[in-house]
């Protein structure tokens, strides 16, 4: 299979990217890892009459502390993430999740901010980025503006961000002493989709859970923040009892679309007992 | 849609072509350098036939544009032996009857190169990890994570020895 015919530009910096983009409108796409675009533009899904690859733009990749936050280049690959010595310190739950991302080739070419900018629920980072009340930096020609993650997806392949605009970053608290996270997902093989996954963020003080955020990935025409699960735990010692009162509320808000990995009902059970799981693995994390 | 010049290293050879921006890197080292040992089984970057070694990081090349290889430096399966000498790798394979059909094993061959780069020492576990985005339907995998195991011994072998 061979794309459609389409221009192609390189450019080296954000301001000659978002230029391009102004100039062409929406007959142009940019291209991160390309992993799940040029599929889709094999497929005529997408036809593209310009490709502006993002790849030979350095501003675009990198993992910095900044002050209170840790900025993640937009264009930083899995493989980088997973191999980075800061977020395996302070935001261990990316690490983990990278590495349940495809498969170690395409883990070299996929990027976070294209895993977060197409707008697949199917994909793992939207939820991992509303676990970690992420923000995005969303830059255009009228300037850099941000967006929390939880405000950022609209639907399947529909997000806040405009035609004219690149995410360049993401920006994510570091963990605070005593965090416990973990991602877990529910696959078939190496390489595929959820059937479901949850992602969990947990802290105890004093015997009762003092924080808790979760996000649910696949079980839902974007990815979910699970508030109401959230509440069920939140005051509470955590008991098999707090659990299935979250795991309830979780099952209540999947809207998941039936495919070849299972049926409605089969999913939504799967993001229950994926939350069950990832509750008690951050449980057991918490230091 | 006009041609653009790239110019790259292919197994040390510089080439300069003109290509289509749509050409994916598999069809130009398959068409063009005639280069046909990666295979295009997929196409859409699950089966790990196709890699090969870009800038030192494997890459599945039916999901690269060959306009993206601009200055990279890409080893394919052919640059694996030396004058005829076959590499440990391919040697591994041999001995521990790590293919069948053959047609995932160049790109077997070419994700095991670089993970040995990366980890000359693995245990079967990590082999197992690092081989995960390569599919075979012959073997059952267990001769391959044989033929790999068997090739870093061999080679930390030479390496000693030199």
């Amino acid at each position: 299979m061979i794309p459609p015919a389409f221009d192609y530009h390189a450019p080296h910096t954000v301001a000659e990217a978002i230029a391009l983009l102004s100039s062409l409108g929406d007959d142009a796409k940019l291209l991160a890892g390309g992993h799940s675009l040029l599929p889709m533009m094999k497929l005529r899904f997408a036809q593209p009459g310009t490709l502006i690859d993002i790849n030979r733009i350095p501003e675009l990749r990198g993992i910095s502390e900044q002050g209170s936050v840790i900025r993640i280049g937009a264009m930083t690959s899995e493989n980088e993430l997973i191999a980075s010595p800061l977020l395996q310190a302070k935001l261990p739950l990316l690490v983990e999740a990278a590495l349940l991302i495809a498969d170690p080739q395409v883990r070299n070419r996929g990027t976070i901010g294209g895993d977060i900018a197409h707008g697949d629920p199917g994909n793992d980072h939207p939820a991992i980025a509303m676990a970690l009340d992420a923000t995005f930096v969303l830059q255009g020609p009228q300037g850099e503006r941000q967006v929390k993650a939880l405000d950022f997806f609209h639907g399947t392949y529909m997000t806040a961000l405009a035609e004219d605009e690149i995410l360049t970053a993401i920006l994510i608290a570091p963990f605070a002493a005593g965090t416990g996270s973990a991602y877990l997902k529910l696959k078939r093989k190496t390489g595929d989709w959820a059937t479901a996954g949850a992602a969990v963020v947990l802290r105890m003080a004093g015997g009762v859970v003092s924080h808790a955020s979760i996000g649910l990935t696949n079980v839902a025409p974007t990815a979910l923040r699970a508030s109401d699960a959230e509440a069920a735990l939140l005051g509470k010692p955590l008991s098999d009892a707090s659990i299935d009162a979250a795991v309830h509320a979780v099952r209540a808000i999947c809207d998941p679309a039936e495919d070849l990995r299972g049926d409605v009902e089969y999913k939504t059970a799967m993001a229950g007992e994926m939350t069950r799981r990832a509750i008690r693995a951050a449980a057991a994390r918490c230091a | 849609m006009s041609k653009k010049i790239v110019s790259m290293q292919i197994n040390g050879k510089t080439v300069e072509e003109a290509v289509e921006p749509r050409t994916l890197l598999v069809h130009f080292l398959r068409e063009k350098m005639n280069l046909t040992g990666a295979h295009i089984g997929c196409e859409t970057s699950h089966c790990g036939a196709c890699t090969v070694d870009i800038d030192g990081q494997s890459v599945k090349s039916c999901t690269h544009l060959t306009v993206q290889c601009a200055g990279s430096e890409v080893k394919t399966v052919e640059g694996l032996a030396n004058g005829g000498v076959l590499h440990a790798l391919q040697d591994g394979f041999y001995k521990e009857h790590g293919l069948q059909c053959g047609f995932c094993t160049p790109g077997m061959l070419m994700r095991a190169y670089r993970l040995l780069q990366d980890n000359p020492n693995p245990t079967e576990a990590e082999v197992r990890v690092g081989m995960s985005g390569n599919l075979c339907r012959c073997t059952g995998y267990q001769n391959i994570v044989k033929a790999v195991l068997h090739a870093a011994a061999t080679l930390q072998q030479q390496a000693v020895a030199a």
